[in-house]
């Protein structure tokens, strides 16, 4: 896992993604452009904390979920 | 009676459709579309801890930043694990200091291996050869690159290819041999007697009217 720990916690990337996520930006291009990660990472990534119920994902866009946002709190 | 071996794979070609994969990387879970809209180079090394491959991917690293230039990932694959992919990229580092910046598969089931054409079994049942698969923004395969086990690649080579690809797609025009950014390009052939004849008048500096150079 690169985005999320075994221990379930966001790794810096990932904490990243989540910070972009929670500013409101919502493609992944946004999010590679605002952390300044490769574009396959972050679609990479986005794809994991998705799975690990840490975002949702709508179409090409992401947001925080519930449990990620209680997270990044 | 002929002997039934392993069913061998499909090679792919120039271009056809990138083979879909979903594999292990050091930097995570990567499909072949997370790389959708960038050039990909996508390399295989027979195994980890072994000299020339140490010394390419210390190569690789070295034209990363030409290649982010020009908007072209790397992506190595090998069939050890991702643990044994981790502790070669580290040793790598703590030996020469030089960090490999690019994710590299874990191929242990050889399912992208296999895809991609990667084991000759006459060099090696077990261990990927050096391919390097050159892989354009929509995913199609543009050029691919065979070494035995025992020569390492050039990479004047590679970033030629990419400069000369992405050359030829902007412009629509050739590179003649040894072509390097800034020498002359090819004109496409004519198709038609009359594009012949007013191919010779359009300024080009032309050997004849199948062989004609220009200025970008």
């Amino acid at each position: 896992m690169a985005c999320v720990s075994p221990d379930g916690k966001p790794t810096e990337s990932g904490t990243k993604m989540l910070r972009a996520l929670q500013s409101g930006l919502g493609s992944p291009e946004e999010v590679a452009n605002e952390t300044g990660l490769p574009l396959f990472r972050v679609r990479s990534g986005l794809r994991e904390l998705t799975q690990a119920g840490l975002a949702d994902q709508k179409e090409d866009s992401y947001k925080l979920s519930d449990k990620g946002a209680e997270l990044m709190k | 009676m002929e002997e039934i071996g392993e069913p061998i794979a499909r090679m792919p070609r120039i271009g056809e459709p990138a083979p879909p994969f979903e594999a292990v990387s050091t930097h995570g879970v990567l499909k072949l579309e997370d790389f959708k809209g960038s050039w990909l180079i996508l390399f295989s090394h027979p195994a980890d801890f072994t000299p020339v491959c140490t010394t390419e991917f210390i190569a690789f690293s070295e034209i990363h930043p030409e290649l982010q230039k020009r908007k072209v990932e790397l992506l190595g694959l090998s069939v050890d694990s991702v643990s044994s992919h981790i502790a070669w990229v580290r040793n790598v580092q703590e030996k020469t200091g030089v960090k490999i910046p690019f994710p590299i598969i874990a191929d242990l089931n050889k399912e992208v291996s296999l895809s991609y054409g990667m084991i000759h079994p006459g060099q090696s049942k077990t261990e990927t050869v050096r391919c390097v698969f050159i892989i354009d923004p929509d995913q199609v395969i543009r050029t691919i690159l065979y070494y035995p086990l025992t020569t390492g690649r050039n990479m004047d080579e590679i970033l030629r290819i990419i400069d000369a690809l992405q050359t030829t797609d902007k412009n629509k025009v050739a590179t003649p041999a040894n072509w390097r950014p800034g020498d002359m390009v090819v004109v496409p052939p004519p198709n038609t007697q009359e594009m012949a004849e007013e191919r010779l008048q359009q300024g080009y500096e032309c050997v004849d009217w199948y062989l004609c150079r220009k200025k970008l």
